[in-house]
């Protein structure tokens, strides 16, 4: 049981949480926007930790999920075919396609591992992303390099997620509405995630990692579990992949390129493989730094030197990689690392 | 002759084009101990892969009344064969009641897992003291308790062990084998596939020779011991 402490520890979590978009949105609204895609690639890490951090199987390809989830919300809502669905309709329907695209490269990877399962998922984040590149000829199924236009925003009634309404002397802005769906969103991804790692399921997903032979002998079905792992961690990328051409209005085959996987990884393993709240925090750290040092570097530089010396860009990677360094060097299993690979570390310095 | 346990046909294993088992026959009867001596590279861990389904093969396995090579290997375990792997394979980042409870998956009832549990850190008290350590920070021998202590949590008829003296101390060697020996007496049948000849010949009723992907002498350890072939080469005189 929680104790009064704790309960009212996660109260006051709450209340930030529901407070933040409007302290947020006195400040500027474009950090409310930030927020939202801290919130989604929070989803996405969540998603991708069942693949690497659960199951130990490393995936560099992991952008492609969420690829997959953005073009059939396009697809289904906007001029581009002239369909025009609802999100509630479109968001599952992106999580199956997500979820058999990846079953489709799982199911050929199954006895690879380590290195030679992150080069066949690289390639395979590469060809879905130039699939969506191509595919404007002879049908014109994606629209090329252009992207898609003109996305619909989610509608729930008169509810309407790309304009503002007022309750109460609080407006709702887009982005705040968004912020409140992503965050429920986010909770109901974070409940499964919590209960799959301690079911039958997570063990043996956690068994598979450690030694895949012993994990047979043990009378589990490697096969099948691997690929659920693949297909859940896809199911994830997608629903996040829905919102995301939702929110944006727009989406393009640019969006979804090797960096964003690796942004996607270097999350998970920054906050701490395999522990919920740590891939929370690492995705949190890494989605707000870059955009806190893009907001400072240019005015602190101005202040101190009168004139911009660095380009903000570089010195903002130059830092967030030094961030990523220092982080591997000091605390190796991540910010908050998963509770097994702690001791296991732990013990080793004993 | 009882009716055999396990009995294996013409078995064979190929890595690519190169062959590891090349056609051998062999059978275990319930209640026995038995072992497949020979050298490194002559096939010995190969055959038990492939009766374990971990490695795709050629030829018959027969189990009980049934063919078992076209199950996979994850039904083994229920089905009460178990492998204990080579090299000790146990989850490293689990603690030691994690993995022995990993070896009772398959299984739902929770009262016999209970008792089976009980029964092993009876057999095996020094897992008990260390029931709550990481697995990967225990001693290779422990180690080796540990896979075997997962083995038996699936209640086996027929355990397959291989080269549980691996890298081992020569105490704990002499450990194991009486863990092993006690397993065996409890009625488990059991096939022991080792480098360390006299070791196993000296536990095992029966022995088989492998040389190259083929068994080359099948007799009973007494004879093995006393044959003049198998003292000059594995036994070192």
């Amino acid at each position: 049981m929680k104790t009064n402490r704790e309960r009212f520890g996660l109260a006051l979590i709450a209340i930030a949480l529901i407070a933040l978009p409007f302290v947020l949105a006195s400040v500027g609204t474009a950090w409310v926007r930030i927020t939202n895609f801290a919130v989604l690639f929070t989803l996405l890490s969540l998603g991708l930790n069942i693949v690497v951090g659960f199951a130990g199987l490393l995936d560099l390809g992991y952008v492609a999920f969420f690829a997959v989830g953005a073009y059939v919300y396009a697809l289904l809502a906007s001029p581009h075919f002239g369909l025009h669905l609802p999100f509630w309709v479109i968001l599952p329907i992106g999580a199956t396609v997500a979820c058999i695209a990846g079953v489709v490269l799982g199911a050929p990877t199954l006895r690879l591992r380590g290195d030679y399962l992150a080069i066949v998922t690289l390639g395979f984040g590469e060809i879905v992303r130039i699939f969506m590149n191509n595919l404007s000829s002879p049908v014109n199924l994606t629209n090329g390099p252009k992207g898609i236009n003109r996305i619909d925003p989610f509608q729930i009634g008169p509810l309407n997620f790309s304009a503002s309404d007022s309750f109460g002397g609080l407006v709702f802005s887009g982005p705040i509405k968004y912020y409140y769906f992503l965050l429920l969103v986010l909770l109901a991804v974070i409940i499964i995630n919590r209960r799959l790692q301690d079911s039958r399921i997570g063990r043996a997903w956690v068994a598979i990692r450690e030694d895949e032979i012993a994990a047979r002998a043990s009378g589990i079905n490697t096969r099948n579990i691997k690929l659920l792992a693949f297909a859940m961690g896809a199911s994830f990328g997608g629903i996040a992949g829905g919102m995301f051409a939702a929110i944006q209005g727009f989406v393009s085959p640019e969006s979804f390129i090797l960096n964003e996987s690796i942004m996607i990884l270097a999350m998970v393993v920054l906050g701490g493989m395999g522990n919920i709240w740590g891939v929370v925090a690492g995705a949190v750290l890494l989605s707000f730094v870059p955009e806190l040092l893009r907001y400072t570097v240019e005015p602190a530089q101005k202040a101190l030197f009168g004139k911009l010396l660095v380009d903000p860009e570089v010195l903002r990677m130059l830092i967030f990689g030094l961030a990523l360094v220092l982080t591997m060097r000091f605390r190796p299993a991540g910010l908050w690392p998963e509770m097994r690979h702690r001791r296991e570390l732990d013990q080793d310095r004993a | 002759m009882a009716q055999a346990l396990l009995e294996a046909l013409n078995l064979q294993v190929h890595y690519g084009g190169i062959a590891a088992v090349k056609g051998i026959s062999f059978a275990v009867e319930q209640g026995e101990m038995v072992c497949l001596i020979g050298a490194n590279g002559a096939g010995k861990t190969s055959t038990l892969k492939a009766l374990a389904r971990m490695i795709p093969s050629r030829g018959e396995i027969h189990y009980g009344n049934r063919r078992i090579e076209t199950l996979p290997s994850h039904e083994l375990i229920g089905k009460g064969l178990a492998l204990v792997p080579e090299g000790r394979g146990v989850f490293a980042r689990l603690t030691v009641a994690e993995n022995l409870l990993m070896g009772a998956y398959h299984r739902n009832d929770a009262n016999g897992i209970a008792v089976d549990l009980a029964r092993i850190y009876d057999l095996l008290p020094r897992l008990k003291e260390r029931s709550s350590q990481v697995a990967g920070t225990l001693s290779g021998g422990e180690q080796q308790m540990l896979a075997i202590g997962r083995a038996l949590m699936g209640r086996p008829k027929l355990l397959l062990l291989d080269e549980p003296s691996m890298g081992l101390a020569p105490l704990m060697v002499q450990k194991v084998f009486e863990v092993v020996q006690k397993i065996a007496a409890e009625g488990v049948t059991i096939l022991l596939v080792e480098q360390n000849a006299r070791l196993a010949l000296e536990v095992c009723s029966r022995g088989y020779v492998m040389e190259s992907g083929l068994i080359t002498l099948a007799d009973s350890s007494v004879a093995l011991l006393a044959d003049s072939r198998v003292r000059t080469a594995y036994l070192g005189e």
